[in-house]
């Protein structure tokens, strides 16, 4: 049973309609600032192009750094959308209603942020055309008979990237139309046209009601396989790779895959705790959401822990020397433990044991604290993937060294984040962040009506 | 371009006994294949390009210490771990053994380079710029690497190339190595090597200086029972990447004292 009050479909158009009927003067305030950030760090890659790669901290042995880590963590951040949209779809888990949609948009917005990562650290982007020929609109070059090496975990990452967006895409166009109608019938002018051209002529007829819902739900299914391929080819760009040490895994893909869920629905519920202060939105997410997810979330962090720790275990089974020089490095030798150190607690041990107790999950502070611990925790377990494994121990002792990130990666790094809250932002001037129809679905199933003595439930939905 | 079929294997043999460490295979390097300079700045970052390099360690503690030498380049790989990962194929192998590199397909993941486990791949991270009195010092075979791409040791592809096509052209002969063997295709590295350290030849060339060690090498490929006959080795045997560079141990006559050094 679910809590709080059943609201009559007026006051809900009005309370998730705010956001785009009226503007706020923080909103520009916010807008103008993040969109400062992302031109700097926009200025910051064009000068790294220009001058070229040795603007960041990169050197021989460590050839991949802070822009292949953010791409990572934003692949990871991304698969909260489906998690929590299709899965909670399919198990029909009625406190998913308010949290969908912001985790389909983040799911967007996060996957188009990942795939800049790899353009900007490659140095070059204009040579796009040679790598990702899976664009429909990038003619690829097969004149000349060279083709793209499909043997190459460079391959296989744009095309399930793209995959992956071009559905979730898909996804959410699918969950926006009923809203759109709602839209289109409240403005005025272009907006009402726009509105009107996004709704697709949408009339809420039974038979249109019927597609949308089957659309949704096969959607969901079809989805969730690509989902589970993403982050793992994603792994895969380090399990394949023979050289070094630490990369060379089997257990990639499903830790990283649990990884990613872990961090991605952290990363939702952080954004639903902020929309709901922002918006006012007290009736639409509630504490017993914030509490579902919280719980869900403890299952989903002890399932990546015992991922992280298999890991571990198999670095260590296999004996090879080399690896377990690389374990030790990175366990011991500051100031790699003190990071490793970091990593374990904010990834497992704070966020886990404030989501023990019920009133933790229901205080959006400590949830919020819990939340932001996990995705600093999940960065810094991408870093510590990622760089100690090339910087040292390898074979040859020759060529060890270290890295230290410069200025220019920091701020290209500080404006993704600027960048996915800005295209959240503007994501919410035009449309709703919590479905509509969704939330009017959810009440009327909670409606009950009496009939004699008994109490039960006005509408019965079709399995 | 030459129109004959050639089906050339070329190899590496590196004596570590007649290696003294003297760098001028180095510095022959450097000017045969138009790598830039290497400056201060450059080595601290850690970005100096040195498609062949002596490595140098030590053995022993002072004062009983030994300086060891080993010039590493390329190994070109039969199983390069940096081919398959290369999106566009800006690496592959071709069919005379050697692994080469195509500077206007690389587009820069650098990948590659974190999959060689000889770390003998050089990126431009900047724009190589050289003096201006060094402007005509550029060798015109060698194309000039721009920022953002990858590049490595081509055993000289550029004087095997314009030899065999001295050999065709002017001579109106056959590829055969011994014919080639007239013309200097050498790469630098072994050109300049004052104590023929290093050797390099067609591996199936009975008269060239490298068929025994290939031989030898790949009849005992593990060498489980020590049953090579001559020193021969290949670097990081056990990755199974079967490097086309074969290196010779070396053998020293006063080996320092039991339970000195860092292996005690």
């Amino acid at each position: 049973m679910q809590e709080g009050r059943v609201l009559p479909a007026k006051e809900i158009n009005r309370d998730l309609l705010r956001s785009i009927l009226t503007t706020p003067n923080w909103y520009w305030v916010t807008v103008a600032v993040m969109a400062i950030i992302v031109l700097g760090a926009m200025s910051a890659a064009g000068l790294m192009i220009n001058r070229g790669m040795g603007m960041t901290g990169l050197n021989r042995p460590v050839m991949w750094g802070f822009f292949i880590v953010n791409f990572v963590f934003w692949i990871g951040i991304s698969h909260a959308g489906v998690m929590l949209s299709a899965i909670l779809r399919l198990s029909k888990a009625e406190w998913r209603r308010p949290a969908t949609r912001a985790a389909e948009v983040l799911t967007v917005f996060s996957l188009m942020t990942a795939v800049m990562m790899p353009l900007i650290h490659t140095g070059r982007p204009w040579r796009l055309v040679y790598w990702v020929y899976t664009l429909p609109f990038v003619p690829y070059d097969f004149a000349r008979g060279i083709w793209p090496n499909i043997r190459s975990p460079l391959v296989w990452d744009p095309s399930a990237i793209f995959t992956y967006l071009t559905s979730s895409i898909l996804f959410v166009m699918v969950a926006l139309i009923p809203d759109m109608a709602v839209l289109r019938d409240r403005t005025t002018g272009i907006r009402h046209q726009a509105y009107a051209l996004m709704a697709m002529g949408w009339q809420g007829t039974p038979r249109q009601w019927k597609l949308q819902i089957i659309s949704g739900i096969l959607l969901s299914a079809l989805i969730l396989p690509v989902f589970v391929s993403v982050h793992s080819i994603v792994s895969w760009d380090f399990g394949m790779a023979v050289a070094v040490k630490s990369w060379h895994s089997t257990i990639f893909a499903p830790y990283f895959v649990v990884g990613a869920v872990h961090s991605g629905v952290s990363a939702v519920v952080f954004v639903m705790i902020l929309l709901r202060w922002i918006y006012g939105w007290e009736n639409y997410i509630r504490h017993e959401h914030i509490d579902a997810l919280g719980r869900l979330l403890i299952v989903v962090a002890t399932g990546w822990f015992y991922f992280f720790v298999m890991e571990v275990i198999f670095g260590f089974y296999g004996r090879e020397a080399d690896e377990i020089a690389v374990r030790e490095f990175q366990f011991t030798q500051p100031p790699w433990n003190l990071w490793f150190i970091f990593f374990t607690g904010l990834t497992y041990f704070l966020p886990v044991s404030l989501w023990l107790f019920k009133w933790t999950r229901r205080n959006l502070w400590i949830m919020s604290i819990a939340c932001i611990s996990v995705n600093i925790g999940m960065w810094l377990e991408r870093f510590l993937i990622i760089v100690p494994g090339l910087a040292q121990k390898q074979m040859f002792t020759f060529t060890w060294y270290t890295y230290a990130p410069s200025a220019v990666e920091i701020t290209i790094i500080g404006g993704t984040f600027a960048m996915v809250t800005l295209l959240m932002l503007l994501f919410s001037k035009v449309l709703p962040l919590i479905p509509l129809y969704d939330i009017k679905e959810g009440d009327m199933l909670k409606t009950e009506i009496k009939i004699g003595r008994a109490t039960v439930p006005a509408v019965f939905r079709e399995d | 371009m030459v129109t004959q079929r050639v089906d050339h294997k070329w190899g590496m043999v590196v004596d570590l006994d007649r290696c003294t460490g003297c760098q001028a295979c180095v510095v022959a390097c450097q000017s045969e294949n138009n790598l830039p300079i290497n400056t201060k700045d450059l080595f601290l970052q850690r970005r100096a390009y040195e498609w062949i390099r002596i490595e140098r360690y030590w053995e022993g503690e002072f004062p009983d210490v030994k300086a060891r030498f080993i010039p590493i380049m390329c190994q070109h790989c039969e199983n390069a771990p940096c081919e398959p990962v290369c999106p566009v194929f800006a690496t592959y192998h071709n069919d005379e053994g050697l692994n080469v590199q195509v500077y206007n397909r690389c587009v820069g993941t650098r990948y590659c380079a974190n999959n060689c486990p000889y770390q003998v791949r050089f990126f431009n991270y900047w724009e190589p710029v050289w003096p201006e009195r060094l402007r005509n010092h550029l060798n015109p075979d060698v194309t000039v690497r721009s920022r953002g791409i990858m590049e490595k040791c081509s055993f000289c592809i550029q004087r095997i190339r314009r030899a065999e096509v001295t050999v065709e052209r002017r001579e109106r002969s056959n590829l055969d190595y011994a014919t080639m063997k007239k013309r200097n295709f050498l790469p630098a590295c072994v050109s300049a090597c004052p104590t023929n350290a290093l050797n390099f030849a067609d591996q199936a060339d009975a008269s060239g200086p490298v068929k025994e060690y290939f031989d030898d090498v790949n009849e005992h490929p593990h060498n489980e029972a020590h049953d090579r006959k001559t020193r021969g080795y290949r670097l990081l045997e056990e990755m199974g990447t079967k490097p086309n560079v074969i290196y010779l141990k070396k053998v020293d006559p006063f080996p320092l004292r039991k339970g000195v050094g860092h292996g005690s």
